[in-house]
C-alpha cells in the first residue's frame, strides 16, 4: 500500500482525509499534528469560551475513529522539513517519515502585528484549543479585557470573554468593524449590537504600544491615549502556515500555490486549507476548505477529474443575538451594480443586497440572519431573480405556517442544505433511504451535514422529519421561543456562566423580555441552582408566589395554613374558626390533603389573616412542597405496624418551604392497607412489618399511576433518606412543571434508582449536603405579612388625588 | 379627561402591576421598566385582575386563563378575539405617576346607575 502522509490535523486536512476514505485504491495513512488534540472544530472556540460547550462537545474525530480507520495519528509533532528528493518528511522529534503522496494542511495562524510590547505577560492569540483554555482560565469577573482587532474573531473573543464576566473592549483599526465582510452602516449596526451588549467599542485607533511592567498593563494609542489591560487578546487576522512549503522549496505567494485539483507544483505533494492559494485568493472559512478536500480526495486516488473552481466569500459571526451574516461582492460603486436595501435601526435590521444582470453579487444581512441560506443558494447558482424582486428581502410567507416542511419542500435536491461542508438535501435524503438514519445524530456521522458551524442543524432536523420514516426527536424541547434552549441546556448555561437572575438569563441568551411560560421555569432554576444566592425577581413569578395564596376566579385568594401531617389541635382549630369569622371567608373546606382551606379572601387581607393565624404557609398555591397526608399508624391504628403520624410530620418538617419543578404531594402510611393512598403520591412510605416501602412518581390526578418502589428499609430515619435523596434528584434534574410521574417515567426507575439510593456514598452525600443548604436558606414564605418585599405588595393602591366628576 | 395623581413611581415595582380605584373605575397601572402603562383591570374574558398578570414585554397575561393583552393598544393578543380593554395614558412628573382618565366615563356610569 502505498503511504499517504498528511502535515496538519485540522478540519481540513482530516475532512480531506475521511473524503479520501471514500476512494479506493487505499492508502497507509499517517497524520501529523503540533497540537496535542485529535481533530475538534475549530470554528466553535468562541462557543467554548462562551461557554455555551464544553471542550469534548467540539471533538469531531475522536481517537476511535482513527484507529478505526488504521490511521497513524501523531500528536504534538512538528514536521520541520520536507526532503522532496528522498520523499521523506522530518519530525521536530527527531522522526523520518517516508511518503509516496504528502497533504500539507498546516493552517494558519494569528498574524502578531509588530507592536511593541505583545511579547508581554497576558497576551493571548485566539487560534486554539489551548489559548481558548488560557483564556478561560486567566478570565474572571471584573477582568480588564482588551481586544485588539474588530473582525469576527475579535468579536467573538470579545463576547466570550464578557460572558465569562471580563470588562471587555474592542480596539480596531478601521473605521467600522468587520470591514472585510460589513460595509461601513453594516458595521455601524454591528456596534450598536456589540455595545448593546456591553462591550465597547474603540474605532478608528492605532495601537501603539502594550505597556506594562513584564505583564501587559495598558494600551497606548498613536494619538496618545491610553486604556487600562489586565488582558490582550490579539485577533488580527491570520497568516497561511507556509513555511514547510517555501523551505522545501514549492511555489508558495501568500499560501503554498494550488492548481485545480489541489496540487502544488511538487505533483507528489498536495495542499488543503488554509495554508493553501487557490487562484491568488486564500480561504479562512470553514466551506470551501471542505470543497477543496473532496476535490484533492478525488484527484489523489485519480479517481475522477474534479477541478476546484474556488468559492465565494461567506462569513457569519458566532454571537447569540447577534446575527450577522455576509457573502460575495457587496460593493456598490461597479457600474451596472443595483443595491436593494431595508433598515430598522430601532430593530436593529439592516440588510442589504447588491444586483448586477438580474444575478445576486453580494448579500450583508445584520440582525436578522436566518435567510441566509436562500442568498448563498442565489449566489452559488447564480439564480437568475427577476421573478422574485418583490420578495427580495423577505420571503414569501409559505402557504400554511403550519407546514415548517414546506420550506425544505420549496428546495431541489442540488439545493445546499450545509453550507460548511456543502451537503445537499439530495445527498441528505439518499442517506435517510439508504442508511435508514432516524436522528440529527445519525444524519451527522453519517453525512457530516451541520457539523460545521452548525447554523443548519434546524433545517436538517426539518428536513429529517420530512422524510425519514422513522423519525426520532432527540433534542430536547426548547423552554419557549423566547430562549431557543432546552432546560438542561439553560441549566448548565446558568451554572457556568453563573446567571443568578431571571432578566440576567432573558437579557443574554433570550430576547430580553421573556414570558409567562419561561419566566416562572427560569425563576425556579435559578432558585434551586444557586440556592438563596440568587436575584429573586418577583415579577418573573405567577401572581400566587407572589403574594403566597392561591388565586381564585372571582380575584380572591384561598388560604391554606401548614397543618404537618393532617394532625392539628383544638387550640389550632379555635384560631382558624375565629379568623373564618373575622374576615368574613365565605367558604372553609376540609381539602383533600387533610387540610383546611379558607377561600374567598381579599388580597389586603392577606398579611392579617396569617398574622392572626400563627401558622406557616401550606404552600398550597405554588410549585413546592404541599403537604404529607398520614393514617394514624401504630398509635391507634390496631393493625399499624409502623408511625406513619410521626415519620410524616417529621418528613413534611424536613421539607417543607422548599419549591419543586411542580406541586409535590406525599403520604405515609403504616400498613400495606394503605388507607392515605401513599401508592399515588409523589413520595410515598408504606409501613410494613419491621421496614418501610418507599415508594416514588404516583399520581392520582389527571394522570393515575401507581408508583414505583424505589426502595425498602428498615428505618424511619432511612426511609426519610431515601426520600430526601430523591426529592432533591428530582428538584435539580426534572423540567419544569414536569410531575415526579412523568420524570420517572421518562428516566425509568432504574436510573433513579442508580442515582439515588444507589447512588455512591459521595454522590448521595452531595445531593442531601445540597438540600440541607437549600433548606437552611428557605423560609415560610408567609413571613412577608410582616416584612413584605415591597410597601405595595398586598395593598390595593389609594391615588393620591379624588377624581373630580364634571 | 384630567390628569391624576396616583402614586409615587416606587410603589410600582418594575414588571410589575398593581390596581387602583379611580373614581368607580378600577384601573390596572403597570411599571414597564422604560415606561408606565395603565388599563381597565378586569380581563374581558371572565373579569380576572389583570394587575395580577406577569408582564411580558408590552403584554399583560391575565393571571385566571392567560389571556393576553398587549399595554398600549389594549388589544387581545391571545387568543385572537376582536375585543379590548380601555387603556389610559400615563406620565411620570417629579416621581409621580399620572393617569388620564376620562372624568365622563364617571359621568355616564353615574347616568347609567
Amino acid at each position: 500500500m502505498k503511504q499517504l502522509v498528511v502535515i496538519g490535523n485540522g478540519m481540513a486536512g482530516v475532512a480531506c482525509i475521511e473524503q479520501i476514505l471514500n476512494y479506493s485504491p487505499k492508502f497507509e495513512i499517517t497524520v501529523f499534528g503540533d497540537e496535542t488534540h485529535v481533530n475538534y472544530n475549530r470554528i466553535m472556540l468562541s462557543s467554548v469560551l462562551a461557554g455555551e460547550k464544553a471542550t469534548d462537545e467540539i471533538v469531531l474525530n475522536g481517537l476511535e475513529w482513527y484507529q478505526q480507520n488504521d490511521i497513524g495519528l501523531h500528536l504534538g509533532v512538528r514536521i520541520t522539513e520536507i526532503d522532496r528528493q528522498r520523499k521523506i518528511v522530518k519530525g521536530d522529534d527527531g522522526s523520518f517519515t517516508a511518503y509516496d503522496k504528502l497533504i500539507i494542511a498546516t493552517g494558519s495562524s494569528a498574524f502578531i502585528p509588530p507592536i511593541p510590547g505583545v511579547d508581554k505577560k497576558n497576551v493571548f492569540t485566539f487560534r486554539s484549543l489551548d489559548d481558548t483554555k488560557a483564556l478561560l482560565e486567566r478570565s474572571r469577573p471584573g477582568l480588564k479585557a482588551v481586544v485588539i482587532g474588530g473582525g469576527l474573531l475579535g468579536l467573538e473573543a470579545a463576547r466570550g470573554l464578557q460572558v465569562q464576566g471580563c470588562d471587555v473592549s474592542v480596539v480596531h483599526l478601521p473605521e467600522t468593524l468587520m470591514n472585510m465582510q460589513l460595509d461601513p452602516t453594516g458595521g455601524q449596526y454591528l456596534r450598536s449590537k456589540m455595545e448593546n451588549l456591553g462591550v465597547r467599542v474603540l474605532c478608528g485607533k492605532v495601537t501603539q504600544a502594550l505597556l506594562g511592567n513584564g505583564r501587559v498593563e495598558a494600551l497606548q494609542f498613536a494619538s496618545g491615549e491610553t486604556i487600562d489591560a489586565d488582558l490582550v487578546v490579539i485577533a488580527a487576522g491570520i497568516r497561511p502556515n507556509a513555511e514547510i512549503g517555501r523551505k522545501a522549496g514549492l511555489t508558495v505567494n501568500k499560501g503554498i500555490v494550488v492548481d485545480d485539483t489541489m496540487c502544488t507544483s511538487d505533483p507528489s505533494i498536495y495542499a488543503v486549507g488554509e495554508c493553501a492559494e487557490h487562484k491568488g485568493v486564500t480561504y479562512g472559512l470553514v466551506a470551501p476548505l471542505y470543497e477543496q478536500g473532496k476535490v484533492l480526495a478525488a484527484a489523489i486516488t485519480g479517481n475522477s477529474d474534479v477541478r476546484y473552481e474556488g468559492a465565494i466569500p461567506a462569513a457569519k459571526l458566532k454571537i447569540m443575538g447577534v446575527d450577522v451574516f455576509s457573502a460575495g461582492d457587496f460593493g456598490d460603486n461597479a457600474p451596472g451594480t443595483e443595491v436593494v436595501k431595508y433598515e430598522d435601526p430601532a430593530l436593529g435590521v439592516y440588510k442589504k443586497l447588491t444586483l448586477r444582470d438580474n444575478k445576486l453579487q453580494g448579500v450583508i444581512l445584520v440582525g436578522e440572519a436566518s435567510d441566509s441560506g436562500r442568498y448563498v443558494e442565489w449566489l452559488r447558482s447564480k439564480t437568475d431573480i427577476q421573478m422574485m424582486r418583490r420578495s427580495l428581502l423577505f420571503p414569501e410567507p409559505t402557504t400554511s405556517s403550519s407546514d415548517p416542511g414546506a420550506t425544505v419542500a420549496c428546495l431541489s435536491d442540488s439545493d445546499t442544505i450545509c453550507g460548511c461542508l456543502g451537503v445537499t438535501k439530495g445527498s441528505i435524503v439518499k442517506a435517510v433511504h439508504e442508511k435508514g438514519i432516524r436522528t440529527l445524530k445519525q444524519l451527522k456521522e453519517c453525512t457530516r451535514a451541520s457539523t460545521g458551524c452548525g447554523s443548519c442543524a434546524g433545517s436538517c432536523e426539518t428536513l429529517l422529519k420530512a422524510v425519514a420514516p422513522d423519525y426520532e426527536e432527540e433534542t430536547k424541547k426548547v423552554l419557549c421561543g423566547c430562549l431557543p434552549f432546552s432546560q438542561d441546556q439553560l441549566r448548565e448555561i446558568a451554572r457556568t456562566q453563573k446567571l443568578r437572575s431571571v432578566q440576567e438569563i432573558l437579557n443574554i441568551y433570550g430576547n430580553g423580555t421573556g414570558c409567562e411560560v419561561c419566566k416562572p421555569a427560569l425563576s425556579y432554576m435559578v432558585d434551586v441552582l444557586w440556592c438563596g444566592e440568587h436575584d429573586e425577581d418577583r415579577s418573573a413569578r405567577f401572581i400566587n408566589d407572589r403574594v403566597h395564596a392561591n388565586i381564585q376566579k372571582d380575584g380572591t385568594f384561598s388560604v391554606v395554613p401548614r397543618i404537618r401531617g393532617g394532625v392539628t389541635t383544638p387550640a389550632e382549630l379555635k384560631k382558624i374558626a375565629e379568623v373564618a369569622e373575622k374576615y368574613n371567608v365565605p367558604t372553609v373546606k376540609i381539602t383533600g390533603s387533610q387540610r383546611i382551606d379558607l377561600l374567598g379572601v381579599k388580597k389586603q387581607d392577606l398579611p392579617a389573616v396569617w398574622a392572626d393565624l400563627g401558622m406557616p404557609s401550606g404552600q398550597a398555591y405554588t410549585k413546592g412542597v404541599r403537604m404529607v397526608k398520614t393514617c394514624v399508624g401504630t398509635e391507634y391504628c390496631r393493625f399499624g405496624t409502623q408511625d406513619s403520624m410521626g415519620a410524616g410530620i417529621e418528613l413534611e418538617r424536613r421539607l417543607e418551604n422548599l419549591f419543586t419543578p411542580h406541586k409535590l404531594k406525599m403520604a405515609t402510611v403504616g400498613c400495606p392497607r394503605n388507607c392515605a393512598e401513599a401508592t399515588v403520591k409523589d413520595i410515598g412510605l408504606v409501613g410494613q412489618e419491621g421496614s418501610w416501602q418507599v415508594v416514588v412518581g404516583g399520581a392520582a390526578g389527571k394522570s393515575v399511576r401507581k408508583a414505583d418502589l424505589l426502595v425498602t428499609v428498615q428505618t424511619t430515619e432511612e426511609a426519610i433518606e431515601a426520600s430526601e435523596l430523591f426529592f432533591q434528584y428530582y428538584r435539580e434534574n426534572a423540567n419544569y412543571l414536569e410531575r415526579t410521574y412523568d420524570f420517572v417515567e421518562r428516566l425509568g426507575i432504574e436510573k433513579v434508582r442508580k442515582e439515588t439510593v444507589y447512588a455512591p456514598e459521595s454522590q448521595r452525600k452531595k445531593l442531601l449536603s445540597r438540600l440541607r443548604k437549600a433548606k437552611a436558606l428557605s423560609r415560610d414564605a408567609w413571613t412577608e405579612g410582616e416584612q413584605p418585599v415591597n410597601p405595595t405588595q398586598f395593598v390595593q393602591i389609594e391615588p393620591m388625588e379624588a377624581v373630580v366628576v364634571q | 379627561m384630567s390628569w391624576i395623581k396616583i402614586t409615587n413611581v416606587e410603589n410600582i415595582p418594575v414588571r410589575e402591576g398593581r390596581s387602583v380605584k379611580i373614581g368607580r373605575t378600577d384601573v390596572a397601572v403597570f411599571n414597564l421598566g422604560a415606561r408606565f402603562a395603565a388599563i381597565d383591570n378586569r380581563c374581558p374574558h371572565s373579569g380576572g385582575p389583570l394587575c395580577d398578570g406577569m408582564v411580558s414585554g408590552n403584554t399583560v397575561v391575565c393571571p385566571l386563563h392567560g389571556w393576553k393583552v398587549d399595554l398600549t393598544s389594549g388589544a387581545i393578543v391571545k387568543p385572537e378575539v376582536p375585543v379590548c380593554v380601555d387603556v389610559f395614558p400615563v406620565k411620570v412628573e417629579d416621581g409621580i405617576v399620572l393617569v388620564d382618565f376620562p372624568t365622563h366615563r364617571e359621568k355616564t356610569k353615574e347616568a347609567a346607575a
